[in-house]
């Protein structure tokens, strides 16, 4: 794949905001693993 | 005032501008999913809305509602989300993915809180018309508003993108459910099994988190591409570089070849869901540990065995999907359904002989691959129709998720109960429910193998753009 000039008036893919974007994910991946690390637990008892 | 605050949720005003992350997008999308997975544990709900009046879950009073009156709720929210999806896709081509969020979380939260005082004044309609019909609209909106805005961000990666938001969904349950729980057991005090204020709290929750979808979210301007990203040169007559529209979709046999593929995926799976925590019960039972236990043991393997297929379900949407970007969509979906064939059929001699460690395994692929034949759809039909009107053509083919949502439990419940009045105990009652499953996938399996290009007839002629996509 050769690098290519974005003609678009945005910006290119993955360039700045990189402390927003990580807020962003720590937004939901908090409450995602809350809900994982309770389904875990719960799976558990499969086991014991 | 009322006419900046409209026009801030136009799709024009959502073109992202200069240092616009694309990676902002996907938890945009998934503060979405996350929130309306709630639906696939609405089942926590089972017990205290049928002992409202009693007080007692064991003891239901006459009056109070019964398992099947309750259990249509969730029924009518599948169909709307499968009925809205269809209904509104063209609309959220046209207006944008925020505008349609916003109407998504609207409606989901209001759903909660119509249901709350349906639950409050004990009239079964008034929950059937929050939660079900006007909660089923939101489920339906929301779960294709950012399909088409993620696949356009992420032309070099589709399947990774949706995957990661669709695998919200399976992860919304495992929120939805001890949030249920822990609200409940707060508000028993003050109303009866504390499930109305239940309902409120988590009907503002969802309203707020899913605005930061609403407000992050945004869509590249029509030039745009990522940096570095050249699409291939290759010729692959799978991978159109044309656009169909919506309407031209449904038309074409490739459109209803997905719909079998998607109705066989879900139906099947719904067989192992539904049988899951009597089934591995019956299948430890049969062990020499299972020999010692009691059946409140039992029942919490039972419940335990329900969250590990949880956790496949979530994984296998992210996994499978993502590998579908190398391995092709159609290849994906043969090994959902050839693999899936063989591990169906070897289940109920694995639970019959008690090989409770295999059983697992074999349950957790299965489920691991459902997830991702839900969350390899939308980047398939970008593949065969482009990116053009993605999320609405993705709105149709989820009617053949409520017409499984609606079937699969029927079939699993006649199949059941026919080898129950035979005289088959344990696990040998679920026997027919995986060999028909197994039947299923070979009809998936064909469906995907004839699979072919979409006639250049359907394509638009000359350029689209995306603000014409709703007319």
């Amino acid at each position: 794949m050769n690098p290519q000039p974005n003609n678009s008036t945005s910006a290119p893919a993955e360039s700045g905001a990189g402390g927003s974007v990580v807020l962003a994910w720590l937004f939901v991946g908090i409450p995602l693993a809350w809900g994982v690390s309770q389904t875990f637990i719960k799976a558990l008892a499969l086991f014991k | 005032m009322a006419e900046n605050s409209s026009s801030l949720l136009d799709r024009s005003r959502t073109i992202a501008g200069p240092g616009y992350n694309r990676w902002l997008v996907p938890p945009a999308a998934l503060a979405i999913h996350l929130a309306i997975g709630q639906a696939y544990a609405f089942s926590v709900f089972n017990k205290p809305l049928g002992a409202l009046i009693s007080g007692d879950p064991a003891k239901p009073a006459p009056d109070d509602w019964t398992p099947l009156q309750i259990g249509i709720t969730f029924s009518i929210a599948i169909v709307l989300l499968g009925l809205s999806a269809a209904i509104f896709g063209k609309w959220l081509e046209r207006v944008g993915p925020r505008k349609a969020m916003l109407a998504s979380a609207l409606c989901f939260g209001g759903g909660f809180l119509i249901g709350s005082l349906g639950i409050h004044l004990h009239n079964i309609w008034l929950l059937y018309f929050g939660y079900g019909v006007v909660g089923g609209i939101g489920l339906g909106i929301g779960y294709i508003s950012p399909v088409s805005t993620l696949i356009k961000w992420f032309p070099d990666r589709k399947g990774v993108a949706t995957g990661m938001a669709i695998m919200g969904f399976g992860g919304g349950a495992m929120i939805g459910s001890p949030l249920a729980n822990n609200l409940m057991n707060h508000f028993k005090a003050s109303a009866p099994q504390g499930v109305a204020p239940t309902f409120i709290v988590m009907g503002i929750i969802y309203l707020l988190f899913m605005q930061f979808g609403v407000w992050t979210i945004r869509v590249p301007a029509d030039d745009w591409k990522p940096a570095g990203y050249v699409p291939s040169t290759e010729h692959n007559d799978m991978i159109t570089t044309a656009n169909v529209s919506a309407d031209n979709a449904i038309k074409t046999p490739q459109f209803w070849m997905l719909w079998v593929v998607l109705l066989c995926n879900v139906t099947a799976g719904i067989g192992v869901l539904e049988t899951a925590s009597p089934l591995i019960q019956a299948v430890i039972s049969g062990t020499e540990k299972g020999k010692g236990m009691d059946t409140a043991a039992l029942a919490a393997a039972g419940a335990g065995f329900v969250g590990l297929l949880s956790l496949f379900n979530l994984l296998g949407r992210f996994f499978w999907s993502s590998a579908s970007d190398k391995l092709g969509r159609k290849v994906a979906y043969a090994i959902y359904f050839g693999l899936g064939v063989v591990l169906y059929a070897l289940a109920p001699t694995l639970g019959a002989n008690a090989q409770l460690t295999l059983f697992v395994v074999v349950a957790c692929v299965i489920i691991s691959m459902y997830g991702g034949g839900f969350a390899t759809a939308p980047a398939y039909l970008s593949d065969l129709f482009g990116k053009y009107q993605v999320g609405a053509i993705h709105g149709r083919l989820l009617t053949a998720w409520s017409t499984a949502g609606v079937l699969g439990p029927l079939i699993v419940h006649y199949l059941s109960d026919s080898r129950k009045a035979e005289g088959f105990t344990g696990a040998a009652m679920y026997q027919t429910v995986f060999y028909t499953m197994a039947g299923l996938l070979v009809v998936g399996f064909l469906a995907n193998i004839i699979v072919t290009a979409v006639n250049e007839r359907y394509y638009e002629k000359g350029p689209v753009t995306v603000e014409a996509g709703g007319h």
